[in-house]
């Protein structure tokens, strides 16, 4: 007889963090379980976290394929930095975790799809206002300079969600994702009974669910004019979309408690469609326009131009996701 | 079961219809591809699928095969649909999992290049193939049938469907806008080609239609509101007030005798202005009911409020007058709805060479009818607006017909009646008389003798358009004369005939308000303004919309025998709905996802059915089934894709899709 | 870029794929119509038939699209008449939404189209179809401004 293997001295599972193109809030998230991380600590080694602890990408390339129990990635792909580092996470990691809107649908960073790249390096490195570059200097992925040389990533033409570039296993949506939902996934994930493959972690009904002011839309709402926030005077207590101000909780997941709302402002949509919609924006557009008050062509065509950038607004989170934008070619199309 | 699953058996068959597909699509190749198709079990191409042997090979695969989807492409689904499904379902299957591919109508009858047409079936095909997999056993719903029938417009075939029903124990609602039923029939004199009188072989119908205990008759009404569907139509119906009241008046007409107004003075629609009755006065003496009207527009008391009401003094204890009386709603419910609103008569002015409305001796033939009836304005005596008795008549076929400039259509009634008129007036003046026509037209039964009858006795047929009526003389003869000037085409001669009278063949056309009563009821017209029947062979009495019916000239001008036809053949269609006491309903209804719908609201607004409400108790939209008709508004509004809508289901639309873009 | 020579035969040889969505009651009875008189038009649209243009969901237009749609063509009962009341009304309010997003999104005019075509009006279907098959034509092929395949590699210095 064999002596049955050794029990591993750190029996923890491995946890790593990491962030491609995003703003920083989804780290804040991590942050907010405020003394919860400690709980979180105790059960997990974070094995990688750059904007916390000081490791070290080659740490993470040491450690053996599939040793991370979970990954959580937040922020969209733009770089080759980012693409390369999604792939090494993927590698190391059991369970990928798409965290929050832009890693999930593409998030705000994917508005950049209207774009072509060279559009956006000339308007930020020669055209914005406050840039002065007479030289027209650009960023270079290598500069050599005395034999020494310093390299930046390169930036692809479009901006991706998580699984345009890798294969992600659960999807964390919001921007950011509440602390709640996170403590949620990962005591799902703890808990080893892991839900399907592709599940969002969170509800699967639109926001109105839960919103505090459900109650108060009217049954049969038509509206002549759509208002932004800062033309609005909102009622604190009434439906939002009732009061003319655009409102994307109908077509978004709920799972936030309606933090918006709650905070006097529309839901805009950032935990993206529910499972049973394949175009955020197409159906938020659809809900949106179907209660216009008017049979008039001419009528109409003026109220939908009250929506000043239908795509910043029915897109705002979720372009690189959408059927039009989208990068990733799934299989039914790949096998036509 | 669906596509992704390995159960799916799919059995499809590709109809050549004769030559009609195959001569432009390559039917063989169509079935060979998708006979390579995943799922496919078995790809067949048959002479004609909607044949008995089509449909048995259909039944037979799906037994011996164990197909579970059936895909047809042959005709369009509005043609042939249920005669597949009832296929599929004597194969054991549900008819639902099947779908059907137009590659007739859509594509063979077309387009002319074979390949590009072969390629298009093929695309439309393997969407087919594609969408049925992820059919869902469907069951159609069944709706009991309210038996009653709502009859609009009063004329000969309005009429004679209410009796036919009536007579066969259905209660009728027959409304009629006008004081009297009878409609345009009731106008004329004689009618072609037996020239027995109208009014002798109509007002005993009509008369049978008050005296019937089946038939409810609201004349001065209209259908204001239509809701429901086919066996459970809920109807608002307008009455105008008569200011008399119908239950309490006996007819004896001493009111209109006893008005203020001594001397009829107001121009009589009856007769075309032909003739002039009083503000209280009766359409013509058959009329049905026999019951007075006052014309609000005209009676001093409605003017000045003034009057001595001498129309009340002489009613005296009966009450009938009843000058405050109010327009009055009723709602009813009916199982069916036969619509034979009929038609008006050309608008003589719109040809302004024929000088109608200049020249005072130029009448159109309804003017004429009136004129030669015994009970018209001037008793049946041919005078004209001059006092003088005519000595030469022409009449111009095909005015408003066949015409470019106005309407290109056939009036199939204008040479007919043009005849007659020839030899009424013939016989009631002795006067010349010359028929202009274009073609003569005398297809039915016993017509073309009637015209060899007229060549007999004397008529002038002269085979030609006319170009113009003028009152400028260039002969002696043709002084005070209406000169009528027209290339005589069979001698390739330009004649003038000078007439004393002229006729004006007017063609028949849709009414004026005839879009709104198709809107109203919700159903088709074609593009000159004819309601349009379901198929013009084999279901010209049938609508686009189930339960409502067409009857008569609404549909298109026909005769008298033709309309008569039309109404026992609308009836019976509605007898034959009311007798099966139930309707299917096409299971295409939309439906929420309880767990799923967030309540949103959305929708609420959006269904002009006020199918959808909202539950109180548990915050979400729910969908009545009965009142859903399977628009799918809703459902592609739905942000959340909580609804969903049998047979047109996201998923089965993004195959569909998919589908023909497949080699995209 | 391509020389006019070679985009002229590009054109030419090139055929649109237009999907159509016709509602039950109108424009697939035209279609229906179109085909007993015998009407021909190009063969380039594949018709999907809803019951009513109001079941037509903007992501069936953004899926054809993504799908290899040239166009998209919407075909309902005029204003007034639809077999629903109301349905072609909110298809036209969304239609005039999606048009925006399409346009931004470097989709032309003339590859979304809505047109009201009552059951008898099978002329009106070919003119539509036809038009619409030569402005696609004169277009050339939807090329969806995002290249999906592929990331190039680095920025260009």
């Amino acid at each position: 007889m064999t002596k049955p293997a050794a029990v591993p001295k750190n029996p923890k599972p491995k946890v790593a963090f990491y962030w491609c193109a995003s703003c920083g809030g989804c780290e804040e998230t991590v942050l907010d379980l405020d003394e919860r991380v400690l709980d979180v600590v105790a059960a997990v080694d974070i094995v990688f976290w750059p904007v916390a602890l000081d490791f070290k990408r080659h740490d993470v390339e040491a450690l053996p394929d599939g040793s991370i129990l979970a990954a959580f990635v937040n922020g969209a792909v733009r770089t080759t930095e980012q693409e390369e580092m999604a792939h090494l996470l993927r590698k190391k990691a059991k369970v990928l975790v798409a965290l929050g809107s832009c890693a999930q649908l593409g998030g705000i960073a994917g508005l950049a799809n209207l774009s072509s790249r060279e559009g956006i390096l000339q308007s930020s490195y020669c055209e914005s206002p406050s840039t002065v570059n007479a030289e027209k200097v650009f960023p270079q992925t290598l500069y050599k300079e005395n034999g020494y040389s310093v390299s930046l990533p390169g930036l692809f033409e479009t901006v991706c969600s998580l699984d345009q570039v890798v294969d992600v296993d659960y999807y964390l949506p919001g921007c950011p994702p509440t602390p709640k939902l996170l403590w949620d996934a990962v005591h799902v994930l703890l808990g080893g009974e892991l839900p399907p493959k592709g599940t969002v972690l969170a509800p699967d009904r639109a926001l109105c669910e839960e919103c505090p002011r459900k109650d108060t839309r009217p049954e049969k709402l038509t509206l002549k004019e759509f208002k932004r926030p800062q033309d609005a005077v909102i009622d604190e207590a009434t439906c939002v979309l009732a009061q003319g101000v655009v409102c994307l909780g109908p077509a978004t997941r709920s799972g936030c408690e309606a933090l918006c709302p709650q905070g006097n402002m529309p839901c805009t949509g950032c935990f993206g469609p529910t499972s049973r919609v394949r175009d955020y924006g197409a159906k938020a557009l659809s809900a949106i326009s179907s209660i216009i008050d008017s049979n008039d062509p001419e009528e109409i065509e003026k109220i939908v131009h009250t929506v000043p950038d239908p795509v910043g607004t029915f897109y705002r989170y979720s372009l690189p996701a959408s059927l039009l934008r989208r990068k990733k070619i799934d299989e039914a199309l790949k096998t036509k | 079961m669906d596509a992704r699953n390995g159960d799916l058996r799919i059995g499809v068959y590709v109809c050549h219809c004769g030559t009609n597909i195959a001569a432009t699509v390559d039917v063989k190749a169509v079935a060979e591809y998708a006979a390579a198709l995943p799922g496919v079990v078995v790809s067949r191409e048959y002479k004609y699928m909607c044949s008995d042997p089509g449909q048995e090979l259909i039944r037979q695969d799906i037994v011996e095969l164990k197909l579970n989807r059936i895909v047809v492409a042959s005709c369009s689904p509005l043609l042939h649909e249920e005669t597949f499904r009832g296929a599929v379902a004597k194969g054991g299957l549900n008819p639902f999992c099947f779908q059907m591919v137009n590659i007739r109508e859509h594509d063979s009858w077309v387009h002319q290049d074979r390949q590009r047409a072969t390629e298009k079936a093929i695309a439309l095909v393997r969407a087919a193939i594609r969408r049925v997999a992820l059919h869902k056993p469907l069951e159609k719903k069944r709706v009991p049938i309210h038996p009653d029938v709502l009859i609009v417009g009063g004329g000969i075939a309005g009429i004679h469907a209410a009796l036919t029903l009536a007579n066969a124990g259905k209660h009728v609602y027959l409304v009629e806008r006008e004081p009297t039923i009878g409609g345009n029939m009731a106008k004329f004199d004689k009618t072609f080609p037996t020239l027995d009188c109208a009014a002798c072989i109509l007002t005993p119908k009509m008369t049978a239609v008050k005296k019937h205990p089946n038939i409810t008759l609201w004349t001065l009404s209209e259908v204001t509101e239509v809701q429901g569907y086919v066996g459970n139509f809920e109807i608002a119906v307008t009455r105008k007030p008569r200011y008399i009241n119908e239950d309490l008046c006996v007819g004896c007409l001493e009111c209109i005798e006893a008005c203020v107004y001594k001397q009829a003075k107001v121009p009589d629609e009856f007769n075309l202005g032909l003739g002039k009755r009083r503000p209280i006065y009766i359409s013509f003496p058959q009329a049905v009911p026999q019951i007075p009207v006052i014309d609000p527009e005209t009676c001093i008391d409605f003017k000045t409020g003034r009057c001595k009401k001498t129309c009340i003094e002489a009613c005296g204890d009966r009450h009938a007058v009843d000058l405050k009386q109010q327009p009055k709603q009723e709602t009813i419910k009916v199982g069916a709805i036969i619509l034979a609103t009929g038609y008006q008569t050309f608008d003589a002015r719109k040809v302004p060479d024929y000088g109608y409305g200049v020249y005072p001796n130029v009448y159109t033939a309804p003017e004429v009818e009136r004129l030669i009836n015994a009970s018209g304005p001037t008793g049946g005596e041919v005078i004209l607006r001059d006092g003088r008795k005519p000595q030469s008549i022409g009449i111009i076929h095909c005015v408003g017909s066949r015409d470019e400039n106005t309407n290109k259509w056939c009036s199939r009634v204008c040479c007919m009646y043009s005849l007659k008129l020839a030899h009424l007036l013939k016989e009631r003046t002795g006067a010349e008389v010359y028929n202009f026509y274009i073609d003569m037209r005398a297809a039915g039964k016993a017509y073309e003798e009637f015209y060899h009858k007229l060549l007999e006795e004397g008529v002038h047929m002269i085979r030609g358009r006319v170009a113009e009526v003028t009152d400028w003389a260039v002969t002696p003869e043709e002084e005070g004369k209406l000169v009528m000037r027209a290339e005589d085409t069979l001698i390739s001669f330009v004649r003038r005939v000078p007439v004393d009278m002229v006729v004006l063949s007017v063609g028949l056309v849709p009414h004026e308000d005839a879009k709104d009563v198709r809107r109203l009821f919700n159903i088709s017209c074609s593009s000159e303004g004819w309601f349009l029947e379901r198929h013009p062979k084999l279901a010209p009495v049938n609508t686009f919309t189930d339960g409502i019916f067409i009857a008569g000239a609404c549909q298109a001008p026909k005769d008298i025998p033709d309309a008569v036809g039309q109404a026992g053949s609308a009836a019976a269609e509605a007898m034959v709905l009311i007798d099966t006491g139930y309707v299917e309903m096409e299971p295409n209804t939309a439906y929420i996802l309880e767990e799923e719908c967030s309540g949103c609201k959305t929708c609420i607004p959006l269904c002009p059915y006020s199918a959808i409400t909202f539950l109180a108790d548990k915050k979400i939209a729910h969908i009545n089934e009965v009142l859903c008709k399977g628009c799918g508004t809703c459902v592609a509004a739905c942000p959340s894709g909580s609804i969903k809508q049998n047979l047109f289901e996201d998923e089965e639309i993004f195959e569909e899709i998919r589908g023909v873009l497949a080699n995209a | 870029m391509s020389n006019p020579e070679s985009l002229v035969a590009i054109q030419n040889s090139f055929e649109p794929k237009i999907v159509a969505f016709f509602c039950n009651w109108c424009t697939y009875l035209a279609a229906d119509l179109a085909g007993t008189s015998r009407i021909k038009y190009a063969p380039n649209i594949r018709v999907i038939r809803t019951m009513c243009s109001g079941r037509v969901d903007p992501q069936f237009v953004l899926e054809a699209f993504a799908r290899g749609a040239d166009g998209v063509l919407i075909g309902g009962c005029h204003p007034g008449d639809c077999h629903y009341q109301e349905g072609n009304y909110k298809t036209l309010r969304r239609v005039r939404m999606l048009r925006r997003v399409l346009r931004e999104m470097g989709i032309e005019d003339e590859r979304f189209r809505l047109e009201w075509i009552s059951a008898s009006e099978a002329e009106r279907l070919k003119v539509a179809v036809n038009d619409m098959v030569e402005k696609i034509r004169a277009l050339g092929p939807l090329r969806l401004e995002i290249k999906a395949e592929h990331f190039p590699e680095e920025v260009a210095a």
